[in-house]
């Protein structure tokens, strides 16, 4: 047994220690939002924030979290009132979606550090999220639009 | 509540159950057969003369609508429900939908099957889904009338209710019951475009909230009770087969539940897919690789080559006389081009799962062929196709990929053998290294001019493997998926000669986005900017000069010419151009690039796009930033290479997509119009790659024959 926290929450784990979190989230959390899309680091589908900072989670080991505060993109908000989801609604940036949790967990996470990123920024911070869909146009006008909703006070 | 669920799943026994409770539309529309894939679709249908339904009304006033083409993020989900909504005049931010069970009545009539597919979505259900609308409707104010004891001239829908002149108000709740009882008008009116209330604007997508909050259900995410999790060891040759193996370490491993040797490959059944995984790794099997143990990229193309000499194969379109023509040509060019193997890459890699018991199967698939996994499931667990239940589930990125079926047999056949529910996933690597991929072609194109400089002779012969004999067989004459963008030639040349020979090579090649416009366009387009160069022409003239026929084709290409500022280029930068007609849709792009050192830079992609009448112009828009973005990644770095019958690529590090930080500006312009709608999932792929390489040959003076370009060298003449 290993004992997390997940989203504020201390949960039991029985798994493997070198389970990756993507699988302990998703498999035996039942948290499906995070995805799983290459196992490798390469594609960002799996991100979720380990105190706060965007972490691929399915080279995470179970063993390896620790302590650490694991939010997934299910605690991000309760409703979908996080000013990154708001943005995104907003511009309307998903197609198929299965990517999206991933970037819209790395869009928080540079928000959180850097409030009013330029466009050199985004890129910085979201180069490691892959979307075979291009909504990468969507995304840059989003994370503008976020960061804009912050500014104003309208979401957080 | 989310707006899109799994009917079959969560509610489709509540839902029969109060049929009586509710108006369920049916509304049967003839199809015509004949094309290739209608004798899968009519062995897949099953027992026939269901009901065709689009819409629940349920007595609490709820409204369901039913949606009979995967979403896999072209947006069906919202664009096809706005087609019914419009005439049935209801709030369509109320509106929840449902994935179409298999059914005769959800067969595409284009695609000759239950099938998603080549961009006809819309098209295909623009009058099919505003007819089912006004029916509803027209039965709806009909039932009103009766209980008024009025007629029906008197009353009107709105926003969910039927009014009358008095003022008296009904639900269509309340309504709904009567209504169902009554005969389907046959003629209905639909409204004029002037009265639009729904289509042609701009809404946000139903799917989005699930997309933001992590709630949306793809295929990967179905949990189901005493659920195991499988990972399956394929042959990493191609085609290869399992001669021995060894399970004995693999079963002894944590959590590990069986072993099973399948037609594709070995099943490892977990508790947990990363036990599953960890076991799968200890197997010890001995493959044989089968007839493709010394299958290379080299050998491919020289076979393709090799078969192209032998003759023009098959013609597929022939006007005028192209060989008189290219003799008495003031002046003549010929020039082969090719085309690599190419992956999907969806970012949900294959799964399937499924809940295999004595009496029946429920098959949860992300799929773009409901009828055909049917079958497939049936076949694999020994059932009657009826005795399996499709549901589609949300889609990660189909792109073609998923009008495949060989992810689902392994699922079936393990959670038969476990009697529980086995969700199958395939490992990026997997998906990868065992895609069903685009094929390679090879194309010979030769084009003559007269003493003007005018088009006067065109001859492509295309070699490639042919998708649809795997899939649909057999074809009768050339098959459609290899000429497209060819047979329908957009310029003013009276002698041309379009042929196809078809080699197969060994491995199985699949449908991928825009399919055969892709390789064609790049031909065509790249081969039109060799012949303006020959013609002492600017390409953009040489082009507009002869599409006197093509009015809509010309106004395009003119708007992307005005966008990029053709002929104005800063310095530095170069421009080149494209032109399509597909899915009746009808673009032109231009590429601005840079070249520094050998090194290319995207700055700019410009796209002008008249599709007809628009139903969801932002998706629309979406759609076309997302071919282009799929069309950059093919053009600059997509080529699966295959090594001793392996493929070599095995991940996102070395089959490389476009990135965030690599994306160019797009200018994308969407034309008004009143035409019927065109497709628009597909379009803007094939044109990148023309636009590029011409742009490249505009800096440079090389001209590239064949992709990617990353693989070629850039360094100036």
């Amino acid at each position: 047994m290993t004992i997390i926290t997940v989203n504020n929450q201390l949960v039991n784990v029985d798994a493997e220690p070198d389970t990756p979190l993507l699988w302990v989230l998703r498999d035996h959390l039942g948290m499906t939002g995070t995805k799983y899309g290459c196992g490798m680091a390469l594609c960002g589908a799996c991100t979720v924030h380990i105190d706060g900072a965007a972490t691929r989670s399915c080279v995470l080991p179970l063993g390896a979290v620790g302590g650490r505060s694991v939010t997934t993109i299910e605690g991000l908000s309760s409703n979908r009132s996080h000013a990154v989801q708001k943005a995104w609604l907003e511009i309307d940036v998903p197609q198929c979606g299965y990517c999206q949790s991933g970037q819209i967990m790395s869009a928080a996470a540079l928000l959180k550090i850097n409030p009013k990123p330029n466009d050199a920024d985004i890129d910085a911070a979201m180069s490691g999220n892959i979307c075979r869909c291009g909504t990468y146009p969507r995304i840059r006008r989003a994370i503008h639009r976020a960061a804009e909703l912050l500014e104003t006070g309208a979401a957080k | 509540m989310r707006a899109v669920s799994d009917p079959s799943r969560r509610e489709f026994l509540g839902a029969t159950a109060t049929v009586g409770g509710g108006l369920i539309l049916a509304l049967t529309l003839p199809y015509p057969s004949g094309k290739s894939g209608s004798a899968v679709a009519a062995a897949a249908a099953g027992p026939g003369g269901q009901l065709n339904a689009w819409l629940k009304i349920a007595r609490d006033n709820s409204i369901t609508i039913i949606v009979d083409r995967s979403e896999m993020g072209q947006g069906v989900y919202t664009a096809l429900p706005m087609l019914l909504a419009e005439e049935l005049d209801i709030h369509f931010d109320a509106i929840r939908i449902e994935a179409a069970p298999v059914g005769d009545a959800y067969v595409s009539p284009g695609n000759g099957g239950q099938i998603t597919g080549t961009s006809n979505s819309v098209q295909e259900s623009w009058d099919k889904l505003r007819k089912a609308g006004a029916t509803a409707r027209t039965m709806l104010v009909s039932a009103a009338a009766q209980r008024w004891r009025v007629d029906p001239t008197q009353c009107h829908a709105e926003n969910g209710t039927v009014v009358n002149a008095r003022g008296n108000v009904l639900t269509y709740g309340e309504l709904a019951d009567s209504a169902a009882k009554l005969p389907q008008p046959m003629d209905v009116k639909l409204k004029p475009k002037s009265s639009f209330q729904l289509i042609g604007k701009s809404r946000p997508r139903i799917d989005t909230p699930g997309k933001v909050d992590g709630s949306a259900e793809f295929g990967l995410d179905v949990k189901l009770p005493r659920m195991l999790y499988a990972a399956l060891a394929q042959s990493p040759v191609l085609g290869g087969q399992v001669k021995a193996l060894d399970s004995g370490a693999a079963e002894k491993m944590p959590g590990v539940r069986k072993v099973l040797l399948t037609p594709g490959g070995v099943v490892v059944v977990a508790e947990h897919f990363w036990q599953a995984l960890k076991a799968r790794s200890a197997l010890a099997i001995t493959w044989d690789p089968g007839a493709n143990a010394r299958l290379d990229n080299s050998g491919i193309r020289a076979l393709l080559k090799k078969t192209a000499a032998t003759g023009p194969g098959l013609p597929a379109r022939t006007d005028g006389d192209v060989a008189a023509a290219l003799q008495s040509a003031k002046q003549r060019l010929s020039a082969a081009y090719y085309l690599p193997l190419l992956a999907h890459a969806c970012m949900e890699p294959m799964n399937c799962t499924a809940d295999v018991r004595a009496d029946g199967c429920d098959l949860y698939v992300g799929t773009q062929v409901q009828q055909v996994a049917q079958v497939t499931a049936a076949t694999a667990a020994g059932l009657q196709p009826a005795q399996v239940r499709v549901h589609t589930t949300l889609i990660g990125g189909g792109f073609g990929r998923r009008l495949d079926i060989d992810f689902i047999p392994a699922a079936v056949v393990a959670s038969k053998a476990l009697g529980v529910p086995v969700k199958v996933i395939w490992t990026r690597e997997d998906d990868m290294t065992h895609d069903t991929y685009r094929p390679p072609a090879y194309e010979e194109v030769s084009g003559g001019l007269d003493a003007s400089g005018k088009l006067i002779a065109w001859k492509l012969h295309i070699t490639s493997p042919s998708i649809t004999e795997r899939m649909f067989p057999p074809v009768k004459g050339v098959d459609d998926s290899v000429i497209e963008a060819a047979v329908n030639n957009l310029y003013d040349v009276p002698n041309l000669a379009v042929s196809y020979s078809r080699q197969e090579i060994g491995i199985d090649v699949g449908y991928m986005r825009s399919v055969s416009h892709a390789p064609n366009c790049f031909v065509i387009e790249s081969f039109m900017d060799e012949l303006a160069t020959l013609a002492g022409k600017n390409p953009y003239d040489f082009r507009i000069q002869q599409l006197s026929k093509k009015p809509r084709q010309r106004h395009v290409l003119q708007l992307a010419a005005e966008r990029a500022g053709w002929g104005k280029a800063p310095s530095g930068r170069h421009l080149g151009l494209a032109l399509m007609e597909g899915y009746a849709s009808h673009l032109a792009q231009v590429a601005e690039i840079s070249i520094v050192r050998g090194e290319l830079k995207v700055h700019k992609i410009v796209c002008v796009v008249d599709c007809g009448q628009m139903v969801n112009p932002r998706i629309v828009e979406s759609q076309i930033e997302s071919g282009i973005v799929f069309g950059l990644s093919s053009a600059l770095w997509g080529e699966v290479t295959i090594a001793g019958g392996k493929v070599r690529e095995t991940n996102f590090n070395n089959y490389r997509v476009l990135r965030n930080n690599e994306l160019p500006e797009l200018d994308v312009h969407l034309v008004e119009s009143d035409e019927p709608p065109g497709g628009i999932g597909e379009a803007a792929v094939p044109l990148v790659a023309p636009a590029l390489c011409n742009a490249i040959f505009a800096a440079t003076g090389k001209r590239l024959r064949t992709l990617p370009i990353a693989a070629q060298t850039l360094a100036g003449t």
